[in-house]
């Protein structure tokens, strides 16, 4: 096998790269794929937390790029999902140890021993994340529905169609289909026409993204979150499976038709 | 329908105005010109054009659309009926 490489970016900081990464990777992993998903945001470091693996790490990705350690000893494998593993950021160190061509050598090396390699990047469009998109063969842009996500969405999307690493896809995260109804958020369609990219998913907002990172649990391991079935939609499609995207339509709770009722009005 | 809508109630949908800023918003990022530079070719463009031929300067339409993520300037610009001398 020869992995599949892909790197998660979105320009803007705080939008869901990691949350996305973590979630499309054991959704992967549950899908009996074996994963090693990295990350790239160097001194600000936050795949591990988000996947509860925090207390497992030995070495970092540094340790690897600067010969102190086999890949192999990086890879933390996660118990819980078979087929997953993680390469953690080096949380102390200068960012200006790591180059593109590193990245690339890195993955080279065990490319043929997974199925999938993800690379979380960081916000910008600086170094690292020309690091992070140096070796994938496909980027997924991930924004929210707001101007600033979007406007930076955009820019990235130009500068990865300039490095020549294809058409971007899209995931529109953390859309609020009840704001959309209301005329309150940018639907889906809106984002889409703008950016003219293809979409690959949209995730809702789901207060469920927060408490299962709390305990270090992806959401996609929920069986009931909305989120969780957006990012295994996801997983799916970068199969090749033809999941038609989620109904936008959620269904409506009693609790938020009271809430609209009360909050009618107002931007 | 929504939007003669709003037109006559006077409210406009915050999404919709988000819409409309971005798509300005876009255009300048991705082609690096903003409105001032935009005028100004515009004033050169219909210099050179009537150079040559009468124009209706009051008529003329110059803007700049997106085409999926190409951006394309329209010009549409009249010209005047050729008086006999």
């Amino acid at each position: 096998m020869a992995a599949k490489i892909i790197t998660i970016t979105s320009g803007k900081g705080g939008v869901g790269k990691t949350t996305a990464t973590a979630n499309i990777s054991v959704a992967l992993a549950q899908l009996g794929q074996k994963v090693v998903c990295i990350d790239s945001d160097i001194g600000l470091r936050n795949l591990d937390v988000v996947l509860g693996l925090e207390n497992r790490i030995v070495y970092d990705l540094i340790d690897v790029i600067e010969g102190r350690c086999r890949i192999r000893q990086a890879m933390i494998k996660d118990k819980r999902y078979e087929g997953m593993y993680l390469i953690p950021a080096a949380q102390t160190r200068n960012k200006n140890a790591i180059s593109p061509s590193d990245m690339i050598q890195m993955c080279n090396e065990i490319r043929e021993e997974t199925d999938w390699i993800l690379i979380d990047s960081p916000a910008g469009i600086e170094r690292g994340f020309k690091n992070a998109i140096a070796p994938a063969e496909e980027v997924l842009v991930i924004t929210n529905p707001d101007v600033s996500a979007v406007r930076d969405a955009d820019r990235i999307i130009g500068i990865i169609e300039s490095e020549e690493k294809g058409p971007s896809k899209l995931i529109i995260n953390r859309l609020n289909p009840e704001m959309v109804k209301r005329g309150k958020m940018l639907d889906a369609e809106d984002v889409l026409e703008l950016l003219a990219v293809k979409l690959i998913g949209i995730v809702p907002e789901d207060e469920r993204v927060l408490t299962s990172t709390n305990i270090g649990k992806p959401v996609v391991t929920h069986e009931k979150s909305t989120a969780g079935r957006a990012f295994r939609n996801i997983a799916r499609r970068m199969m090749g499976d033809d999941i038609p995207l989620i109904d936008l339509e959620f269904k409506e709770g009693i609790f938020h038709r009271l809430s609209r009722i009360f909050n009618e009005g107002g931007e | 329908m929504s939007d003669w809508f709003s037109k006559l109630t006077g409210k406009t949908k915050s999404a919709s105005e988000a819409k409309e800023r971005l798509k300005f918003i876009l255009i300048h990022d991705r082609t690096d010109i903003n409105a001032t530079a935009l005028d100004e070719m515009k004033d050169e463009i219909l210099q050179v054009i009537s150079k040559h031929v009468t124009i209706d300067r009051s008529n003329v339409k110059i803007t700049m659309v997106h085409d999926g993520r190409e951006q394309r300037l329209i010009a549409d610009i009249p010209i005047k009926k050729c008086v006999k001398r």
